[in-house]
């Protein structure tokens, strides 16, 4: 890094944009077999995604949580370590978050938010630090640990706003008595929520902005300073770097620590800007779709930003695809399932398109090992 | 032998081309019947391609192969065995937990007609094979039970299995003792008189005059010359290979001990498998002087070196630098604190990252220290600019230093270690086998350093089972075996022989009759 060559920028775009091409071939030969039509899908979901001001709206507003969790795993990623627990650390960031927001009625704007969203950042820090402490005292693989450690954050989150049950059974401590039987927070106080740039019905909040920064942010941490430094080198070379004097147990806590915040970071905004408040049904898919995303940017912040909005778009874009064309939107799933593949075995598309590794190029898929 | 000059294996106008690289250029080599062919050549010669190419591992760009007169298309490994050549790898192929029949069959298993395997014939032909070659070697021993020079033998008995004809040893004495190097070249000899034509790699000058008919030279992918042991010198094979004269003979002044810098007391620690791999190791290295480890690989140096520099922990013993107990320190503190560097034996794995870039790798063990570091960030001007001056310096050969330094040949990514240890401030300096596997330019180059380094005070503990290194550069010589040092001998009282047998366990003064 440091040392900017057009070769290098052409051939690390090679991969995710051949990548990309053939997800959506592939997703189109599958509408094609089942019967449906993909030219008029991918219309409907290039009109959905930025076909209007409200298509724009919506993928800017599905951008920032994708963007941040894809940057969780990518940090991770430049570690050595696969952080599979993106989707855990959100909840964690959701439930932190949330848990500030509903209180804290009389705090002014300018404290309240920063506070709900610090909060959401430490929960996801500390469920992020979790199976970094498990990796460096007991070897435990972060692999097992955060995928585990996902269903704990969504199992407690659930319990928190249990609505409790007909034989007596206690209500979670962050439901809302006012939703009755359903199992869901308070709303949000005003105080606590993300200002829009664009109001209803665009919905565009100032959260995007904070997570293009954070990019920057991300970007700069790993590339200009020593503390990036420690964490490439522990990625690439862990031997090396316990030679070169890395606290390398320290660094793997620090990387997770990271991975945990900017998810959890992710959980925040989401739950301030869009939400306003938690039910156990929010969250879905963007904290596995951060691998996704993470691998698709080739695990550099800018990488990820540009990932993170087609995979945006693609979500902003199904609705009017389904509604246009008559194609389920479930098939953005399949083509983000094929588009994980791809990118996650790159040798596929090396393979597909003839192209030969150079001896220069880095492997950015980490060898994932289960060797600890 | 080489008489007769019926061609066993040609090779006519190879080439290969990798992207931004000719690794091969324009090749013709001729091996003939009953002949032993060493192939010299620096690191990043392209000896390593061209047997790939012969071995069906890579495809060449442009000419051929003759096996036997005939032109062979090799398009894998397979297509080569069944041609008659068989290759011995630098690293060897065996799976240590299976015995040496199972190794030998894998891939060519024998099976009864019940579909099993029948272990029993195999074990028979091994038998033979090793009576019929003087290869001895239980069929039924697990392969991670014998000495290194065995599993070679395993090896070689594994491509006679496949009925080679035609054997590549890629630089095979490097493993071995100098007893076992003699007890190779007798099978290689035997092997000779039976008929098989070997090509054997090598960068030990000595050994290629002694054992080989005829020697080719490899340089910058062509070949640039060819001779025979009767019309060679050491001196002249060094020049062809590196293109220059190269003195092989260091240059040094006696040594003038000092303080004592590094001390170790009664040193234990564990291998990575859990073995006792250190019992009890003393010893003092002065200011000014080279105290040389010497030793078979696997006898507690590699451990050594981890411990002193706090990679491993020491399981007991002290190791004092400076006069401060330093045990189980940081390795930062090692490094920083103790003022002592370290040329790491596996480059790879400890020396460097290879996915970055000759300036990182310059910095990689004092990225935190200014000026490479300003606070947190890292001072990039700053690293380029120590970059391109130790570039000039140690003469690292690089397009720029933003290459990655995995791209670079042996020789150079060592130079690049050496150039980053060596330019810091120091009163220790560890080197464990600093010139493996890198060619004779940059050996000469890096014993120069060391010397060097010596003659400045810095006290310098050399690892190396290069018995020629070790005997070249060291004041005294430490011999370790099984975990122990088993005699510290001064460099005035050493040769080959009383080195060479304190290597395989036999202390000083003990009776031996040693075969051959």
């Amino acid at each position: 890094m440091g040392h900017f060559s057009l070769r290098r920028l052409f051939r690390s775009l090679l991969i995710p944009v051949l990548a990309v091409l053939t997800a959506l071939v592939v997703g189109a030969v599958i509408m094609w077999l089942a019967g449906d039509n993909p030219i008029a899908a991918y219309k409907g979901l290039f009109q959905g995604a930025f076909g209007s001001a409200r298509g724009w709206a919506t993928t800017i507003r599905k951008w920032s949580p994708l963007l941040l969790t894809g940057l969780s795993v990518a940090v991770a990623f430049q570690a050595g370590l696969f952080n599979i627990g993106a989707s855990g650390q959100f909840m964690m960031g959701t439930i932190f978050s949330v848990w500030v927001g509903i209180n804290f009625a009389d705090m002014p704007a300018i404290i309240h938010v920063p506070l709900a969203i610090s909060a959401g950042i430490l929960g996801g820090l500390l469920w992020g630090a979790i199976p970094g402490i498990l990796k460096v005292t007991t070897g435990a693989h972060e692999v097992i640990t955060t995928i585990m450690l996902n269903y704990i954050a969504a199992l407690f989150a659930g319990w928190t706003v249990y609505a409790g049950g007909s034989q007596g059974q206690k209500p979670g401590p962050l439901w809302d008595p006012a939703a009755k039987a359903i199992s869901q927070t308070p709303p949000v106080v005003e105080s606590a929520r993300i200002p829009f740039i664009f109001g209803p019905p665009y919905r565009v909040h100032w959260g995007i902005v904070l997570a293009i920064i954070t990019i920057f942010v991300m970007a700069w941490l790993i590339y200009k300073t020593t503390i990036g430094f420690e964490l490439r080198t522990v990625g690439q070379n862990f031997k090396a770097s316990k030679y070169a004097g890395i606290r390398v147990g320290w660094t793997i806590i620090l990387a997770m620590m990271l991975a945990g915040a900017l998810a959890g970071m992710a959980g925040a905004i989401e739950t301030l800007g869009v939400n306003f408040k938690f039910a156990p049904e929010f969250g879905g898919s963007v904290g596995f779709d951060g691998i996704t995303v993470a691998l698709l940017g080739q695990t550099n912040p800018f990488g990820v930003g540009l990932a993170a909005f087609f995979l945006a778009s693609l979500a902003a874009g199904g609705a009017k695809m389904q509604f246009d064309s008559g194609v389920s939107s479930d098939i953005i799933q399949v083509i983000n399932a094929l588009l994980l593949a791809f990118v996650a075995a790159p040798a596929i598309i090396r393979y597909l398109y003839r192209i030969r590794k150079s001896p220069e190029e880095k492997e950015t898929t980490p060898k994932i090992s289960w060797g600890g | 032998m080489s008489e007769n000059r019926i061609p066993a294996l040609e090779v006519k106008h190879i080439t290969k081309r990798f992207p931004g690289v000719v690794a091969n250029d324009d090749v013709n080599l001729t091996l003939c019947k009953g002949e032993i062919l060493a192939l010299l050549g620096e690191n990043g010669a392209g000896k390593s391609t061209l047997m790939n190419i012969i071995y069906g591992l890579y495809k060449p760009t442009e000419g051929e192969i003759y096996v036997n007169g005939k032109k062979a298309e090799m398009r894998n490994p397979k297509d080569a065995i069944a041609l008659g050549i068989g290759m011995v790898h630098q690293h060897f192929q065996l799976v240590p937990v299976m015995t040496v029949a199972e190794n030998i069959m894998l891939g060519a298993e024998s099976v009864k007609k019940n579909g099993l395997l029948d272990i029993k014939k195999v074990a028979r032909e091994i038998t033979e094979l090793s009576h019929r070659y003087h290869l001895d070697v239980d069929p039924y021993a697990t392969v991670e039970d014998l000495p290194v020079g065995v599993q070679q033998r395993v090896e070689i008995i594994k491509a006679l299995y496949r009925e080679a004809e035609i054997l590549i040893l890629d630089e095979p004495t490097a493993v071995l003792t100098p007893q076992e190097i003699e007890g190779l070249f007798e099978i290689m000899k035997r092997l000779q008189a039976q008929g098989k034509s070997i090509i054997f790699i090598s960068h030990k000058l000595k050994e290629v005059l002694y054992i080989s008919d005829r020697i080719v030279v490899l340089r910058d992918g062509k070949v640039v010359g060819e001779t025979t042991p009767a019309e060679a010198t050491q001196e002249k094979l060094a020049a062809m290979m590196v293109g220059r004269e190269v003195i092989l003979t260091v240059d040094k002044k006696p040594a003038r001990p000092g303080d004592v810098v590094l001390e170790v007391k009664n040193l234990r620690a564990k291998s990575d498998l859990g073995d006792e791999a250190l019992r009890g190791v003393s010893f003092q290295v002065r200011e000014g002087e080279i105290l040389g480890v010497a030793g078979v690989q696997g006898n507690g140096q590699t451990e050594l070196v981890e411990v002193i520099t706090s990679l491993k922990k020491a399981e007991g013993g002290q190791v004092i630098i400076n006069g401060e107990d330093m045990t189980n320190a940081s390795p930062r503190a090692i490094t920083q604190k103790g003022q002592s560097s370290h040329v790491p034996e596996d480059r790879h794995a400890y020396g460097m990252v290879s996915t970055y870039s000759v300036a990182d790798n310059l910095v990689l063990n004092t990225y935190n220290l200014p000026p490479f570091a300003k606070g947190i960030t890292v001072n990039r001007p700053a690293i380029i600019e120590h970059a391109e001056k130790l570039i000039q310096e140690f003469d690292v050969r690089t397009p720029s230093p933003h290459t990655m330094a995995g791209s670079l040949s042996g020789g150079n990514q060592q130079k690049m270690v050496v150039a980053r240890e060596f330019s810091r401030p120091i009163k220790l300096l560890i080197a464990a086998q600093p010139t493996r596997g890198i060619d004779v330019g940059s050996i000469e180059f890096i014993h120069n350093q060391i010397v060097a380094k010596r003659d400045e005070g810095v006290a310098v503990l050399l690892v190396s089972s290069e018995l020629d290194e070790i005997m070249s550069l060291s004041d005294r010589i430490a011999v370790m075996y099984k975990g122990e040092i088993i005699d510290i001998v001064p460099r005035e009282e050493a040769t080959r022989e009383n080195i060479g047998l304190l290597m395989a366990g036999v202390k000083r003064g003990e009776k031996v009759s040693v075969a051959g």
